[in-house]
């Protein structure tokens, strides 16, 4: 098993007028040829600037990396000039995002757009590329490539477009994907069928992806590796059966406790309480402290923030004596 | 619509289908128009005002800046016979001075189209790049940027141009410059608003994820999506350029006599409305034909750059 991606001790900040907002804080993941890796936590807890950061897609300023490497190959994207990042980006590492409605541009051709990332990166032909782009929309399950190729975005659906994006990501036969809540804008059929597309694409190339979510369910579908982030930082991160069978942190649990699907009916959807932390001005120690319960917050640690221990094989959590449920 | 090749039901029906590269942008939009009747028909009518100041006054017979004070401010259609024999008809009459207005018109529509064409364009490629840089570079060099435009627009534009034409005397080349200096700020001021709106955009996030530089984003994907605005307003800017020079030229900064232009030629009308309206008739026909022209093919040609508001 090769590592496509190995990012060490990540540190991304943002300088802003209500001080320093360190968004992610100290994340080291690795990432492996075939596999996907899920990134999961709340809204701001620093799942999608990780990814950013790897591509140079943070605007800086005001942010700023302030520390980690991030080895893809053999090149440390962390330390590389736009330019080189530009060579990378779309051939190498490709993206999709979350809207597929906004992510298009509305004034060009589906084809025009596709075809973009072979003209850049690999100096086709406009007739050559189109013909690619063809076989690229066909391969993502798009009826009649042919005539749909010459058509513009709104004249396709949310999830046409959503595999509209995976063909222009994939058509350079990057190493990695890396896809940004992909799921999230659209409605759960058209999910399923695009998590299923993508899935199929990743065995069949053997790329690697990280998978970006606050979805459990769509974590427990197709990630293979699942880093728990909260408030900037790894929480908890560990094969995916594993981590449903045992979670260990008390936020994953909670996380876990709020799926919808799992709740009895009748009764009060359960809610993880309080609110995400202030990232510019974190509490020392356990981030995580002010929402525990009263009793297991006493047990949190104050003084300083917990360290990522093994609990078991592969298994990873903080070790925090509040949060972290050990057998 | 003939010239565009149909799929020839090919005998190798087997082999990988060819695909047709897609039009161009342009070359959709260009289809989208020439579909707008009304918008070719005022194109046409412009082309055709162009082609009648510049190679009119060839036609005429007459010099624009020549007097005949025997046939002062004569009605359309006298006819001038000269004591050599040459001579012909005064189809617009003549002015005061005895000048043929038809050929005076076309003259005067030579300067007023240029000025207009000429400063708008100037307007159109200062304002675009400088407002659509501005507007994606953002934070301190869209306000450095914007502070610039601003102190400009604070430069009272009359006392502008008379500085510059006591520096440099009075020329043609001079009122180009000082209106395209004016009109190009407001043309800044709207690209750089309808950029950034743009840059949140999740394409544009999208093109640098493909790897696109900064340069090839604003002019694949920003720019053409603010076209639209920015051709609406340069059909509005052409008049406003024209008013403009007319008002300059008025004051005595702008176009000298005898020469003339339809601005000068409207306000010398307007003085002998009451004796000879014909005066006032003829350059006013041509200016505002011009403009109305203006505008709807400016609306055609918004209409023919949205790819959504009309369907293939």
């Amino acid at each position: 098993m090769s590592t496509v991606l190995d990012v060490q001790d990540l540190k991304v900040s943002f300088h802003t007028r209500n001080g320093v907002v360190r968004a992610v804080d100290g994340v080291s993941f690795k990432v492996e040829k075939g596999k996907t890796t899920g990134i999961v936590g709340e809204s701001g807890s620093g799942k999608s600037v990780t990814c950013y950061s790897l591509l140079g897609l943070v605007p800086m300023p005001p942010g700023r990396i302030e520390g980690g490497s991030a080895k893809f190959g053999d090149v440390d994207l962390l330390k590389l000039s736009e330019k080189e990042l530009q060579r990378i980006r779309g051939s190498r590492i490709s993206m999709i995002f979350q809207d597929p409605m906004t992510s298009l541009n509305p004034w060009l051709r589906v084809g025009t757009q596709v075809a973009e990332p072979l003209r850049l990166h690999e100096g086709l032909s406009k007739s050559e590329a189109w013909k690619r782009a063809v076989e690229a929309l066909r391969e993502v399950g798009i009826p009649d490539p042919e005539k749909r190729i010459h058509q513009y975005p709104h004249e396709f659906s949310g999830g046409m477009r959503q595999r509209v994006m995976i063909a222009m990501a994939l058509i350079t036969r990057p190493e990695l994907l890396i896809a940004d809540e992909p799921t999230t804008a659209l409605d759960v059929t058209i999910q399923k069928q695009v998590l299923d597309l993508i899935r199929d694409l990743q065995k069949r190339l053997g790329i690697a992806v990280v998978f970006i979510t606050h979805d459990l369910a769509v974590v427990s579908e197709v990630c293979d590796y699942v880093n728990v982030m909260y408030a900037g930082r790894l929480v908890e991160a560990s094969p995916v059966q594993e981590l449903f069978a045992r979670p260990r942190h008390a936020y994953t649990q909670a996380l876990m406790r709020s799926i919808p699907a799992l709740q009895r009916k009748g009764e009060p959807l359960y809610t993880i309480p309080g609110l995400p932390p202030d990232l510019a001005n974190l509490p020392s120690g356990c981030a995580f402290r002010p929402r525990q319960t009263p009793e297991r917050q006493a047990l949190c640690l104050t003084d300083r923030q917990p360290p990522l221990v093994e609990v078991s094989p592969g298994h990873w959590a903080q070790d925090c004596p509040g949060c972290l449920i050990r057998d | 619509m003939s010239t565009a090749a149909a799929p020839a039901p090919s005998p190798a029906a087997f082999e990988l289908p060819h695909v047709q590269p897609g039009r161009s942008l342009w070359q959709d939009a260009w289809a989208r128009l020439r579909r707008n009747r009304l918008a070719i028909l005022c194109g046409g009518l412009l082309v055709a005002i162009v082609l009648f100041c510049f190679l009119g006054p060839w036609l005429t017979g007459w010099n624009p800046t020549e007097t005949n004070l025997a046939l002062k401010a004569t009605p359309p259609g006298t006819v001038e016979i000269r004591p050599d024999g040459s001579g012909g008809k005064h189809w617009m009459g003549t002015d005061p001075l005895g000048r043929d207005i038809l050929t005076r018109i076309m003259r005067g529509g030579q300067v007023s189209l240029m000025v207009g064409l000429v400063a708008t364009g100037v307007a159109l490629l200062i304002g675009v790049g400088y407002g659509a840089t501005a507007g994606y570079l953002g934070g301190r060099w869209d306000m450095g940027m914007m502070r610039f435009v601003d102190v400009l627009y604070a430069l009272p534009f009359m006392i502008f141009v008379i500085l510059l034409t006591t520096m440099f005397g009075k020329s043609m080349l001079l009122i180009f410059l000082a209106i395209g200096a004016v009109e190009w700020l407001t043309m800044a001021r709207i690209v750089r608003a309808q950029v950034q709106v743009l840059v949140r955009q999740e394409f544009v996030e999208a093109a640098r994820s493909l790897g696109l530089s900064t340069p090839a984003i604003l002019i694949r994907h920003i720019i053409p999506n603010v076209l639209g605005p920015v051709i609406v307003y340069s059909t509005l800017t052409v008049p406003a350029v024209m008013l403009l020079e007319a008002a300059l030229s008025f004051l005595g900064l702008g176009v000298q006599p005898p020469d003339s232009s339809w601005g000068t030629l409207i306000n010398d009308g307007a003085e002998n409305l009451e004796t000879s309206p014909w005066l006032l008739l003829y350059p006013a026909a041509f200016f505002s034909a011009t403009l109305f022209c203006l505008n709807f093919v400016g609306d055609g040609l918004r209409d023919a750059l949205d790819v959504r508001a009309s369907k293939d």
